[in-house]
C-alpha cells in the first residue's frame, strides 16, 4: 500500500517536470535552442509570485494569472532582444549567452532575495487530501497541478496541432527560410515560442512553489529535471514529455523512499538508465 | 503603355565575396508571362531570391507598382504582392498537403484564391488533403507549392524550376495550368531549364549567362541561334 | 613540373611568442626565490585555472564538444586524490597521477552514454553526470559525506621535510602540469590530429568524408581532457586541504569562472585561456569582495563578448595584427623552382 501511494506522488509531481520539460522541447523544436536559462527563469516566475502575492495579497494559485503572462512577455522580450541573436547552425553562441544568462539571473536573484529559502503559502489547500480508496489518500494540491499539467500539455497538442499560431510555429520549425516566403516574420515567431514556453514554466515554477521551497540556486536542478523528462519521453513528443515527467517524479519517490538522500540521485540513474538503453526515448517522434 | 508590375534595374548579387549577377536588368507587365531562362549556375535563381527578397540587394534595385522595395525582408516582400514557388518544391514536411496550403494563405491578402479555387485548379490535389506532404508525388508536391504560393494571392507569381524531377508528362500537365492562373490576375516569371516549356509558355524571355543578361526580347522573336548563343556563351 | 613544398608552423610573431613565452617560464620557476608564500599561492591558481581553461578550450573550441559538467572530473580528481592517501596510503603525488588514470578510466563509460546526445542536449547531459558524482559523493560517508573532509596533516607531512620544501614542491608541481597540459595541446593542434580537430570544427561531414575518424577523435580528446582535468583536480584540493561535494563539484569554481575565461580570451585559439586567465585575476584582485555581483559582471561581460566579438579578446588581437603566440599555423610554402 506504502507503495502506491509512493507511485501516485511521484505520478503527480510527474506532471510539474513534464511541464518543466514541454516549456524546454518546444523552444528546442522551433529554435533548435537549448535554454540553460531555462530553470533560472522557472526560478525567477516563483520569485515573481512572491513579489506580486506581497504587494496585492492574493493566493498563489490566483497569482499565476498575472505572473504567467508576464513571464511570457520577458520571454518575448528575451528572445527579440538578445536570443535571436544567437540562432543559427553554430552551438557555441546561444549555449554560452544562455549559460551566461542563467549566470546573471541567479546572481541578481540572490542580491535582490538573498539566499534564504522561501516557498509560497497557498492556506489550507496545501494540507488537503482526499481519500482515494481504502489507505491511500491524494493530496488535493498534487492533484490540481497533476491536472493543470494534463490541460497544459494537452493545450499545447491543440495550439500545435490545430492553429494558424501552430501551423506556424510548425513551418518555422521546419524551415525558417521558407517560411518567411510565407510572410512569416522569423523574428516574432521564435520570440512567440519563447513566451508561450516561459508562461508554461512559469505555471510550473509557482506550482512547485507552493509544495516545495525554493532559493535562487535552484534553477539548474529544474533545467536537469525537465531535461531529463525530455529525453526519457522521446524528443519531439508532446505527451512523451508527460510520460517522461511522470518516469522521473515516480523514479525520485521510489528513490525517497528506500533513502531520503536518493530521491535526485535515483531520478539520475532513471535518466541514464534511459539514455543507455534507449536513447531515442520512450516515444520517439518518427521524423518523415 | 502601361507601367510595369516590376522593375529590375541594374540588379547586382552577392554571396560572400563571390558576385553572382553582375547590373541584370528587366521588366515584367502585369498580366504578362516572363521566362528567364539559362545554364546552370547562370544567376536565374538567385535573380528570384533577390526579387523575392531572400537575398540582400540595394533598395531601388526590386521596383513593384513604382516602389522601391528592395530594402524589404521576405516576409514584406510577401505582404506585397510577390510569392515565390522555390527550386525542389521546399513543402512543410511536418504540414499536410492542405496544411501547407493554409499557410500560404497565413497573410490573409485579399483575392481570388483560396482552398476550393486551389482545388479546382489542380483537381488531384482534393483526393489527398490530409495526406503528410513528404507522402506526396514529385508532381502532386510542385502542384502542392504552386498552391501555397498562389494562396497569398500574389500579383507576381515566380516560379523556380518547375519541371526539375518530373516526368515530361506531368510538367506539360502543369504548364497548361499557367494560362489559368495569369487568368486570375497574377504575372508570372518562370526560371526554366526546359527551353522549349519556356518559350511556349513566355510573352518574353530573357536569358542569363553567368550572371549576366545576354539576350532579351519577345519569345516568338528570338531564333534558335540566337537562343542557344546566348545560353552557352559565344 | 611537380612543385615540391613543406608546411611552415612558425611565424615572426610566434617566434617572438614562443620566445618570450620561455623567458616567462624561467621567470615563472624562479618566482619562489623572489616571492612569498601569499603570491606563490596566488599563482599556482592562476596555473590551475590556465590548465582548466586550455583544456575546455581544446574541448569545446576544438572539438566540438561543449561541456558544463568538467566539474565532474575536477571533483572526481580531488576524491581520488583524498581517497588513496587517507584510505590507502598512496603518495600524495602518485595519487595526483592515478586522479589521471581514474579520470580516464571513468570517462570512457560516461562518454559512451554522453555521445549518445548532440549539441545542446550533451552539454546539459554533462551537468547531469556532475551532478551523479556529486550526490554520490555526498553519500560518501568514509569521505565526509555531505560535510566533506579535510586532509591530515600526517599525510601532508610525509610530501617533504619542511613547510617550505612542500610549499615549493607543489608551487612548481603546478606550474609543471599547466605547462605539460599546454604542451600536450600545442602537440595535439600542431599534429595531423590538429588538423583534423580543424577540420571537424570547420564541417564535421566534410571532415568525415575526408576520411577524419571523428568519433574516436572525439573520444580520445573527451577522455584525454577528463585524465588531464582530474589531475588538475587533485592537484588543487591538494593545495586547500580540504574538500566537500560541494566544493568538489561547484558548477561556479569549475565550470562558469572556466567558461568565462576562455570565451572572454578566445575560444578556439590557444592563446584565449592564457588572456582570459589572466584578465580574470586581474578583475578579481581589483573587484575582491564584490561576490555575486562579480559574478553578474562576469556573465554580462561573456554575452557581451560572445555577441559582439565571438572571438575573443585574442581572436580580435590575431585577426587584427596577425600575431601568434606558439607556431600552430601551416602555411604552405613552395620551393622555389
Amino acid at each position: 500500500m506504502i507503495w502506491l501511494n509512493i507511485i501516485i506522488q511521484g505520478v503527480l509531481t510527474g506532471g510539474l517536470y513534464a511541464m518543466f520539460a514541454a516549456g524546454l522541447a518546444l523552444i528546442f523544436g522551433v529554435m533548435r535552442l537549448v535554454n540553460i536559462a531555462h530553470g533560472d527563469l522557472i526560478v525567477l516566475a516563483a520569485y515573481l509570485a512572491l513579489v506580486t502575492i506581497d504587494a496585492l495579497a492574493l493566493n498563489p494559485l490566483a497569482a499565476i494569472v498575472i505572473v504567467a503572462p508576464v513571464t511570457g512577455a520577458i520571454g518575448y522580450a528575451l528572445q527579440r532582444g538578445l536570443l535571436n541573436r544567437t540562432v543559427g547552425d553554430d552551438l557555441l553562441p546561444p549555449l554560452l549567452v544562455t549559460f551566461g544568462l542563467s549566470v546573471i539571473i541567479q546572481n541578481g536573484l540572490l542580491e535582490l532575495f538573498t539566499a534564504d529559502s522561501r516557498r509560497l503559502s497557498a492556506g489550507a489547500i496545501e494540507v488537503a487530501s482526499f481519500p482515494l480508496i481504502e489507505g491511500i489518500s491524494i493530496g488535493v494540491l498534487p492533484l490540481v497541478q497533476f491536472i493543470a499539467a494534463i490541460v497544459i500539455i494537452g493545450g499545447l497538442q491543440i495550439l500545435f496541432y490545430r492553429s494558424a499560431m501552430g501551423r506556424a510555429l510548425r513551418a518555422t520549425a521546419d524551415d525558417p527560410s521558407v517560411a518567411q516566403l510565407m510572410g512569416l516574420d522569423n523574428r516574432h515567431v521564435f520570440a512567440l515560442a519563447m513566451a508561450i514556453s516561459l508562461a508554461v514554466v512559469a505555471v510550473a515554477g509557482v506550482l512547485i512553489a507552493i509544495r516545495t521551497n525554493f532559493d535562487p540556486a535552484l534553477g539548474p536542478a529544474r533545467l536537469i529535471y525537465g531535461f531529463e523528462a525530455v529525453i526519457i519521453g522521446g524528443l519531439g513528443s508532446m505527451w512523451g514529455t508527460l510520460v517522461g515527467g511522470i518516469v522521473l517524479g515516480v523514479a525520485q519517490a521510489v528513490g525517497a523512499q528506500i533513502n531520503p538522500g536518493w530521491q535526485l540521485l535515483a531520478g539520475h540513474l532513471a535518466f541514464l538508465a534511459v539514455l543507455a538503453v534507449r536513447p531515442q526515448g520512450l516515444f520517439p517522434k518518427v521524423q518523415g | 503603355m502601361p507601367e510595369p508590375l516590376l522593375e529590375v534595374c541594374a540588379l547586382d548579387a552577392y554571396y560572400g565575396d563571390f558576385q553572382a549577377l553582375f547590373s541584370v536588368s528587366l521588366a515584367v507587365e502585369p498580366g504578362e508571362v516572363v521566362a528567364v531562362i539559362g545554364a546552370n549556375g547562370a544567376g536565374k535563381s538567385t535573380l528570384l531570391n533577390c526579387i523575392a527578397g531572400t537575398i540582400k540587394r540595394r533598395c531601388d534595385a526590386i521596383v513593384l507598382g513604382g516602389q522601391a522595395i528592395g530594402d524589404l525582408p521576405a516576409h514584406a516582400v510577401v505582404a506585397r504582392g510577390i510569392a515565390l514557388v522555390p527550386e525542389g518544391r521546399r513543402l512543410f514536411p511536418s504540414l499536410s498537403l492542405e496544411e501547407n496550403l493554409l499557410i500560404g494563405g497565413q497573410l490573409g491578402r485579399p483575392g481570388p484564391w483560396n482552398l476550393a479555387r486551389i482545388y479546382s485548379l489542380f483537381p488531384a490535389l482534393s483526393e489527398r488533403r490530409h495526406v503528410p506532404s513528404t507522402a506526396l508525388s514529385g508532381g502532386e508536391q510542385q502542384m502542392a507549392a504552386i498552391g501555397r504560393a498562389l494562396m497569398s494571392n500574389p500579383s507576381l507569381l515566380l516560379c523556380d524550376e518547375l519541371s526539375l524531377g518530373l516526368a515530361p508528362i506531368v510538367v506539360r500537365d502543369l504548364y497548361a495550368r499557367l494560362p489559368a492562373i495569369v487568368a486570375e490576375g497574377s504575372s508570372l516569371i518562370i526560371v526554366e531549364q526546359d527551353i522549349a516549356a519556356a518559350l511556349a509558355a513566355a510573352k518574353d524571355v530573357f536569358c542569363l549567362q553567368e550572371g549576366r543578361l545576354a539576350l532579351a526580347g519577345p519569345s516568338a522573336a528570338l531564333s534558335r541561334e540566337a537562343i542557344s548563343a546566348a545560353y552557352f556563351g559565344a | 613540373m611537380v612543385a615540391t613544398f613543406h608546411v611552415e608552423h612558425a611565424s615572426r610573431s610566434s617566434r617572438i611568442g614562443t620566445a618570450a613565452l620561455a623567458v616567462v617560464c624561467l621567470v615563472l620557476a624562479a618566482a619562489p626565490a623572489f616571492a612569498g608564500r601569499d603570491d606563490l599561492r596566488l599563482l599556482s591558481e592562476i596555473f590551475a585555472y590556465i590548465a582548466l581553461a586550455s583544456l575546455w578550450n581544446l574541448l569545446a573550441g576544438y572539438a566540438g564538444l561543449v561541456s558544463v559538467g568538467q566539474q565532474a572530473y575536477v571533483g572526481l580528481g580531488g576524491y581520488v586524490l583524498f581517497a588513496s592517501t587517507i584510505l590507502a596510503g598512496i603518495h600524495p603525488l602518485l595519487a595526483v597521477a592515478l586522479a589521471g588514470f581514474v579520470g580516464a578510466a571513468t570517462a570512457l563509460p560516461v562518454a559512451g552514454l554522453l555521445f549518445r546526445l548532440r549539441g545542446h542536449y550533451f552539454a546539459i547531459g554533462t551537468w547531469v553526470v556532475a551532478e551523479v558524482f556529486r550526490l554520490i559523493a555526498s553519500q560518501l560517508s568514509l569521505l565526509g559525506g555531505g560535510s566533506g573532509i579535510s586532509l591530515p596533516a600526517s599525510i601532508v607531512i610525509a610530501m617533504a621535510g619542511s613547510r617550505q620544501m612542500r610549499e615549493l614542491e607543489m608551487y612548481w608541481l603546478a606550474l609543471a602540469l599547466a605547462l605539460a597540459v599546454l604542451g600536450g595541446i600545442a602537440l595535439v593542434l600542431r599534429s595531423r590530429y590538429g588538423l583534423a580537430l580543424t577540420a571537424m570544427r570547420d564541417n564535421e561531414l566534410a571532415a568525415r568524408s575526408s576520411g577524419v575518424n571523428v568519433r574516436r577523435i572525439k573520444l580520445a580528446i573527451y577522455i584525454g581532457t577528463a585524465c588531464a582535468t582530474a589531475m588538475v583536480g587533485a592537484l588543487i584540493f591538494l593545495q586547500k586541504l580540504r574538500m566537500s561535494p560541494d566544493t568538489a563539484f561547484s558548477v561556479n569554481d569549475w565550470t562558469a569562472f572556466v567558461i568565462f575565461i576562455t570565451v572572454i580570451g578566445g575560444v578556439g585559439r590557444i592563446e584565449g585561456p592564457l588572456i582570459g586567465t589572466l584578465l580574470f585575476f586581474l578583475l578579481r584582485q581589483t573587484l575582491a569582495d564584490l561576490g555575486s555581483i562579480y559574478l553578474l559582471m562576469l556573465g554580462c561581460i561573456a554575452i557581451a563578448i560572445m555577441l559582439f566579438a565571438p572571438k575573443g579578446i585574442w581572436g580580435v588581437l590575431a585577426g587584427r595584427f596577425g600575431w601568434q603566440l606558439l607556431p600552430l599555423q601551416r602555411r604552405l610554402r613552395f620551393a622555389a623552382e
